[in-house]
C-alpha cells in the first residue's frame, strides 16, 4: 500500500493516423480531460512528468514539445521532469516525486505518433551499434525470436497464440478507443500474412497515434477530492540484459522480480485468487501468456491453455485485457499508461460497455519497454 | 479555439546524423580478430566463470573487471530463429525472406544473434548444430558482418 492515488485520467482514441493534431494538441486534450476528471485546475498541479521518445518524435529532448500543452509552464513554470520509456515508468517516477515530500500532486502525460516515423528504423535503433543493429533487426524480428523460443521450450503452437488475438480483438469491439476491433476466426489468424515467422499479421499490434494522462495525488489531497481515488497499492520496475543472446527469451526474470515486489508491497499472496482483472502489454499475441505466467497467475507454459479454456475471457474468472489490449491499439509508450487507465476505470466501475461483470476491487496493470520486454513495470491498483 | 483548419498540412522530414562510434577496447579486439583471423572470442568472468559473447570488459552479472579472453569455436547450437518476410528497403541488408538466429557457440554461456544461411526455413529446428561462415579475408573489414551467417554444420540440414 502506498500513499498515492490516481485521481484523474484521460486518453485519446487510438487511431492509425491523426493528421488533425500534433503532439502538443494531443497532450492538451488529455491534460484538460484528466484535470476535469480529477476536479482540479492546472494551478493545483505542482509537478509534471512528460513521457516521450526522441526517435519516435524525431527531435532531441522531445519532452519539450509538450511543455506548453501539459501546463508545466503555467504561472511562470512548475517543476517538470521527463521519462523516455513506457508510460508506467512515468507513473512510477511521478509517484517517487510525490513521495519525496516536495509535491502533493503530479500530472503524468505521454504521447506517441507511430504513424509519423518509420517503426522498423526506429526500433532497429534500440539495438547496440556494433553487434546487433548492423543486422537490420528490429522489434518484430526480435519478437519472432522470442516467440519461437517460447514455443519450443514449452511445446506451444501458433494456434495457441492465435487465440489471444481472437480474444483481444473481440474484446476491443466494446472499446470505442480501440483501433482494431474485429471478430476473428482461428482460420483467419492462421492464414494471415507471415511477417516474421512464427508471427503473422494478426499476431502483431498495430501502429497507432495517441496520448494519455493521469493525475496522481498524495493521500492528503486525494481524500479531499469528490471522486473515488484509485490507490496504487503496489508498484515495481525491473530490467534485464540488453543483448538478446544473454537472455533465455522464454523467461522474463525481470517481470517475475517486479511482480514479486509489487505483490509484496500490496500484500498479495495468491495473485490468481486475489486480483480481479489484468491489463497487460500484449504487443504481440505470444506476450500475453508469457507475461501472464511470469506474473505468477499460472505455471510456466500453461498460460495458453487457460486462454483457450476461457479463464481470461471477458466473462471469465480473471479477465485479461478486456479493453482489447495492446493488440488492438499500440501507441508506443502510451500503451502502458493506457493499461493503468483501463484498470482504473474498471475499479471505478466507469468502463462503460467494456465494464466486466462483478466488482473489480484489485487490478493489475503492466508496461514494458525495450526489445522482447527487456524492462517491466507492474502496478497493483485498488479501491 | 473555435476555427478548425480546412486542410491538414503535413511536413516531410528526415534526420541524417553521421556518427563516429568508438568500438572500445574490448570490441576492437573482438573485431580485429574476426577481421584478421576469422576467429570469435568471448570473455570469461574470473569470478562467476560465465563466458560472454559479445565480449564485455566487465562481467555484467557480478560486475567485476577480472575477465579473460577465451577463443571460442565457430560452431554451436541453434537456440531460436525467425524468418523475416516483411520488406523495409531502408533497413534491410538483403531482400526478404531471410533468417535470423541465436547460436550458442560451444563453451559459451550466451548466444550470438546473427543471420542463418544455406538452409530453407522448413529445415530449421532449434537445437540443431550450426557453424559460422565468414567472408573471404580480402573482403573482411572489422564489422560483425565479416561473419556472413551460420549454416547447418556440415553445410546442409538434410
Amino acid at each position: 500500500m502506498t500513499d498515492i492515488a490516481i485521481v484523474g485520467m484521460a486518453q485519446t482514441p487510438y487511431r492509425r493516423r491523426r493528421d488533425d493534431a500534433n503532439f502538443a494538441e494531443l497532450i492538451y486534450g488529455v491534460t484538460c480531460e484528466a484535470l476535469d476528471d480529477a476536479g482540479l485546475e492546472i494551478g493545483d498541479i505542482d509537478n509534471f512528468i512528460t513521457v516521450s521518445n526522441d526517435f519516435w518524435d524525431g527531435r532531441t529532448i522531445s519532452s519539450m514539445a509538450v511543455q506548453d500543452a501539459c501546463g508545466s509552464s503555467f504561472d511562470g513554470g512548475r517543476n517538470v521532469s521527463t521519462v523516455e520509456g513506457d508510460g508506467t515508468f512515468g507513473l512510477l517516477y511521478g509517484m517517487m516525486r510525490i513521495l519525496s515530500g516536495a509535491y502533493q500532486t503530479t500530472l503524468v502525460v505521454v504521447h506517441c505518433k507511430g504513424s509519423e516515423g518509420n517503426m522498423r528504423l526506429i526500433t532497429n535503433g534500440m539495438f547496440d551499434y556494433i553487434y546487433t543493429r548492423p543486422l537490420g533487426i528490429e522489434a518484430t524480428g526480435a519478437a519472432a525470436l522470442q516467440a519461437r523460443r517460447y514455443m519450443d521450450k514449452y511445446k506451444l503452437t501458433e494456434e495457441d497464440f492465435a487465440h489471444v488475438s481472437i480474444k483481444n480483438r473481440g474484446n476491443a469491439l466494446r472499446n470505442p478507443n480501440a483501433q482494431l476491433a474485429e471478430t476473428l476466426s482461428l482460420d483467419q489468424v492462421m492464414a494471415s500474412k507471415p511477417i516474421a515467422s512464427p508471427l503473422k499479421l494478426h499476431d502483431i499490434s498495430p501502429i497507432s497515434d495517441g496520448a494519455a494522462a493521469v493525475v496522481l495525488a498524495h493521500r492528503n489531497v486525494a481524500n479531499k477530492l469528490g471522486r473515488k481515488p484509485v490507490w496504487v497499492k503496489g508498484i515495481a520496475h525491473c530490467s534485464e540484459a540488453h543483448f538478446l543472446g544473454d537472455r533465455d527469451l522464454a523467461e522474463a526474470p525481470a517481470l517475475r522480480d517486479a511482480a514479486f515486489r509489487a505483490y509484496q508491497m500490496a500484500g498479495i499472496e495468491d495473485p490468481f485468487a486475489e486480483i480481479d482483472l489484468v491489463e497487460l502489454y500484449d504487443a504481440y499475441s505470444y506476450m500475453e501468456p508469457l507475461w501472464f505466467e511470469e506474473l505468477g497467475f499460472c505455471p510456466k507454459g500453461k498460460g495458453a491453455e487457460l486462454i483457450r479454456l476461457g479463464a481470461t475471457a471477458f466473462d471469465g474468472p480473471l479477465p485479461v485485457n478486456p479493453s482489447g489490449g495492446v493488440l488492438s491499439a499500440h501507441a508506443v509508450l502510451v500503451a502502458g499508461l493506457a493499461r493503468v487507465i483501463e484498470a482504473s476505470l474498471q475499479i471505478r466501475g466507469e468502463a462503460g460497455e467494456r465494464q466486466v461483470e462483478g466488482p473489480v476491487e484489485l487490478a493489475l496493470a503492466h508496461g514494458i519497454n525495450g526489445p522482447c520486454g527487456q524492462s517491466h513495470c507492474v502496478v497493483i491498483l485498488g479501491e | 479555439m473555435s476555427r478548425s483548419a480546412e486542410e491538414n498540412i503535413i511536413f516531410d522530414g528526415r534526420i541524417r546524423m553521421p556518427y563516429k562510434w568508438a568500438a572500445g577496447e574490448t570490441s576492437s579486439y573482438f573485431l580485429t580478430q574476426l577481421r584478421d583471423h576469422a576467429k570469435l572470442w568471448g570473455t570469461r568472468c574470473s569470478v562467476c566463470q560465465v563466458i560472454f559473447i559479445p565480449p564485455r570488459k566487465n562481467c555484467p552479472r557480478c560486475v567485476t573487471a577480472d575477465t579473460t579472453w577465451v577463443e571460442l569455436p565457430s560452431s554451436g547450437v541453434l537456440q531460436t530463429f525467425a524468418v523475416i518476410y516483411f520488406s523495409e528497403p531502408l533497413l534491410q541488408p538483403s531482400e526478404p525472406p531471410y533468417i535470423y538466429g541465436i547460436v550458442k557457440l560451444d563453451g559459451a554461456d550466451t548466444g550470438l544473434t546473427h543471420f542463418l544461411g544455406e538452409v530453407a526455413p522448413g529445415e530449421l529446428r532449434s537445437g540443431m548444430r550450426m557453424e559460422a561462415v565468414f567472408k573471404n579475408k580480402e573482403d573482411r573489414s572489422g564489422l560483425i558482418t565479416d561473419l556472413l551467417y551460420f549454416r547447418p554444420e556440415g553445410g546442409s540440414a538434410s
